[in-house]
């Protein structure tokens, strides 16, 4: 008993405490060794070793070995343990969230821009697609996280349940108020178990939203600008979208079902009239989906903007980890590697087996000129969402330190509303109130 | 009687003594000492700045009204998942110890739950609640149940109490079983003889006896409560809606290794310390006591 008690004890401390020891191969002659961690799975994983393999093939000089290291959260806190044991892999794969961490870890990395500088390796941000540079960017464009595989929002919908509602299965809502009706054509004639879901509550309904109607989400150009900025979802634009979603929860055309991508199998399960999720779902959809599905642009609000902007990104950025005795050569090694990911066939490759959009302009010629798109209608959308318009500096991405955190407080709160326990204004107060919070603790923890 | 082996020298006794000290300094005293120092400290995820801060990050917490309803929550929820295992496993005990057909194989299927690992656990809860694809969830909804606990609160901490005590059931079903089983034929036929029955029988003999393994029960069952249910509410519910289902531990992770708040979330686990340590302290006393008499 005694021993039970104090395992539990050491493995609460533990679980933050002790730094998780990473070991990397050791030095040997021959190629140049470089260790990549990342958080693909399945068909993911398959495609990633795929490129490692071609990559290795390629050239002589550098051997990249790709390592799992568990979910997103899982790789940046073993990264980070890792680095402070002076042990951090050459190339780690950061979720988009984690950006602003990485950013204000000073030498923990070597900037994309820097890199390019010190070994002479050609990275030109101008080949990448703006929005995606943009989101790991800095304010002047330089690149500081290498874009890899990255997603964006959109509306999925059951074309079965929209002809069972009488609506146009080849004509989805632009805009929320179209939503909103086809949403309650669907309840009336009982089309679909549930007629909206959302994944990624505060992904889809905040970040994005706020980036397509080019209003901000932080102060400070969504914290490009500084580590001062302070949350702003609880303007009147974020408020009125919260009580729309609130007035469907209650009249029962939306349905809440969780965070994340916990309401996923809904959606391929086809139990939803329409689903917003991660355009990533092609995959499974393709290949599970007993329905007919669409494809649709994230809709706008033609009250607060006419014409939408770019949506931003999901994912993760491949980040070059610096650690004590890091050689020139190994430096060199990531910089080739990530110039190779860029080249049009790889950047094809790796959009066209996974689902996530390319991240370069070329890539994205490619696999228009190889008849892609005309196999796969639709599968161009997000990449043309992501394109329109011109990026603004509310629809880049966002640079908030600890963002994880901020979508588990939005998130909670919007729970809270939902229960009925606090109405969309003060729901968003408390939001922004408890984020400050956190993003005053990151500023301090940094200046540290 | 004491019984005593003597060394000669001091040689032999540390080396005999010297792997369990090391175990127990390099998996327990020497990462509790970071947290402790790390509680005191400000600093960034990448350990690149640390700034010593004495105890604000302890003043913080409490400060935060959150962290304060935390904790109750995490009590409140421990002694529900206590009571409603201890009392099913009690129950289960007691029809398992009387003459029953096959009751071999009955006792084998109560302890199968406990080989389950917890997030295995949860995602069979899962499927049979959820209210869009469990199997029992989904009708239940269909018929007009409310029932949501991606949504409701109190629905969800009914989710992860049953889900918690359900795993905990066939631990505290062996002990019940066994304490039942300890307990003297004589006494209990005596009672009989007295006219003592059914529930007057359980109430004035048989619970009193059980005492000493209700009393260790309760303890192991609160420790239980308060460290190993993480895996399964983790899967169930990441501590919402709200935040309805977040316990000390859900926080302590939330905190340390999604935030990546290492201060913040070590001073948590030098409190989670510190009551592991008070818990102890107090089962120690009254079992020897116990023992004792």
């Amino acid at each position: 008993m005694k021993r039970r008690t104090l395992l539990a004890g050491s493995a609460a401390l533990a679980a933050t405490a002790t730094p998780l020891v990473a070991s990397i191969p050791a030095e040997a002659a021959g190629p140049t060794k470089i260790v990549l961690w990342h958080a693909m799975t399945a068909l993911l994983a398959d495609s990633l070793n795929t490129l490692c393999t071609r990559f290795n093939a390629a050239q002589t000089a550098y051997v990249v070995t790709p390592v799992y290291k568990g979910g997103y959260p899982d790789v940046m806190t073993a990264t980070i343990a890792a680095f402070r044991a002076g042990q951090a892999p050459h190339i780690a794969q950061i979720f988009e969230v984690g950006t602003g961490s990485m950013l204000a870890a000073g030498k923990a990395i070597k900037e994309v821009w820097q890199l390019s500088k010190e070994t002479g390796v050609k990275l030109d941000p101008k080949n990448y697609i703006p929005s995606v540079r943009g989101y790991y960017g800095l304010a002047d464009g330089r690149m500081a996280g290498m874009p890899f595989n990255s997603s964006t929002a959109v509306m999925w919908y059951s074309k079965d349940a929209f002809e069972k509602a009488g609506l146009d299965p080849e004509k989805p809502p632009a805009t929320w108020p179209e939503v909103v009706a086809a949403a309650r054509a669907i309840k009336e004639k009982n089309a679909a178990d549930i007629p909206m879901i959302t994944s990624w509550p505060s992904w889809i309904q905040f970040e994005q939203y706020s980036a397509l109607h080019n209003i901000p989400f932080a102060s400070e150009a969504d914290g490009f600008d500084g580590l001062g900025a302070k949350l702003e979802v609880n303007s009147k634009a974020h408020v009125k979208h919260v009580q729309r979603l609130l007035d469907m929860s209650k009249e029962g055309t939306f349905k809440y079902a969780g965070r994340d991508n916990i309401p996923d199998p809904l959606l391929v399960g086809g139990k939803a009239g329409i689903a917003f999720n991660s355009s990533g779902m092609r995959g499974d959809l393709t290949k599970s989906a007993k329905f007919k599905w669409g494809e649709a642009y994230l809709p706008y609000d033609p009250a607060i903007i006419k014409t939408p902007l770019n949506s931003i990104i999901g994912g993760a950025a491949l980040w070059s980890m610096t650690a004590p005795h890091r050689t020139e050569a190994e430096y060199k090694g990531v910089a080739e590697f990530f110039a190779f990911l860029a080249q049009p066939q790889n950047d094809a490759f790796w959009h066209q087996k996974t689902g996530y959009v390319p991240v370069t302009l070329a890539g994205f010629a490619e696999s228009q000129k190889d008849g892609f798109y005309k196999a796969n209608p639709g599968a161009d959308l997000p990449v043309k969402q992501l394109e329109r318009g011109h990026v603004t500096k509310y629809s880049r991405g966002l640079r908030l330190g600890r963002l994880p955190e901020i979508r588990n407080i939005i998130e909670e709160e919007l729970e809270k509303a939902l229960q009925g326990q606090q109405n969309a204004q003060t729901a968003m107060d408390n939001a922004v109130e408890r984020s400050n919070k956190v993003l005053r603790a990151f500023q301090r923890a940094v200046k540290a | 009687m004491e019984r005593r082996t003597l060394f000669q020298g001091w040689k032999l006794p540390v080396a005999l003594v010297l792997p369990q000290l090391l175990l127990t300094f390099v998996f327990f005293l020497w990462p509790a000492g970071q947290a402790v120092w790390y509680s005191m400290t400000q600093q960034d995820p990448f350990g690149l700045g640390s700034v010593f801060v004495g105890l604000s990050n302890f003043r913080e917490l409490f400060a935060d009204p959150l962290y304060v309803h935390t904790i109750l929550r995490t009590l409140v929820f421990c002694f529900a998942v206590s009571a409603l295992a201890m009392t099913v496993a009690l129950a289960l005990a007691l029809v398992a110890n009387r003459e029953l057909r096959g009751r071999a194989i009955y006792r084998t299927l109560l302890i199968w739950p406990y080989a389950v690992a917890p997030a295995m656990a949860a995602i069979l809860w899962l499927f049979m609640l959820d209210p869009e694809i469990g199997l029992l969830g989904h009708p239940l909804v269909k018929a007009g149940l409310p029932w949501d606990y991606h949504v409701s609160g109190l629905d969800a901490q009914f989710l992860v109490v049953l889900a918690s005590s359900w795993k905990q059931i066939s631990y505290n079903f062996i002990f019940f079983l066994a304490g039942l089983q300890s307990i003297p034929q004589s006494v209990i036929e005596a009672a009989r003889m007295d006219g003592a029955r059914g529930w007057r029988r359980l109430r004035t003999i048989i619970l009193p006896l059980l005492s000493p393994t209700m009393f260790f029960l309760l303890v192991v069952n609160l420790v239980y409560a308060a460290f190993d249910t993480f895996g399964t509410i983790w899967a169930l519910t990441e501590g919402g809606p709200g935040k309805a289902t977040e316990t000390l531990v859900i926080k302590v992770y939330r905190d340390g290794m999604i935030n990546q708040d290492i201060g913040g979330s070590s001073a948590q686990s030098v409190v989670l310390m510190l009551g592991v340590i008070a818990i102890t302290a107090v089962q120690f006393r009254f079992m020897g006591r116990r023992t004792k008499t």
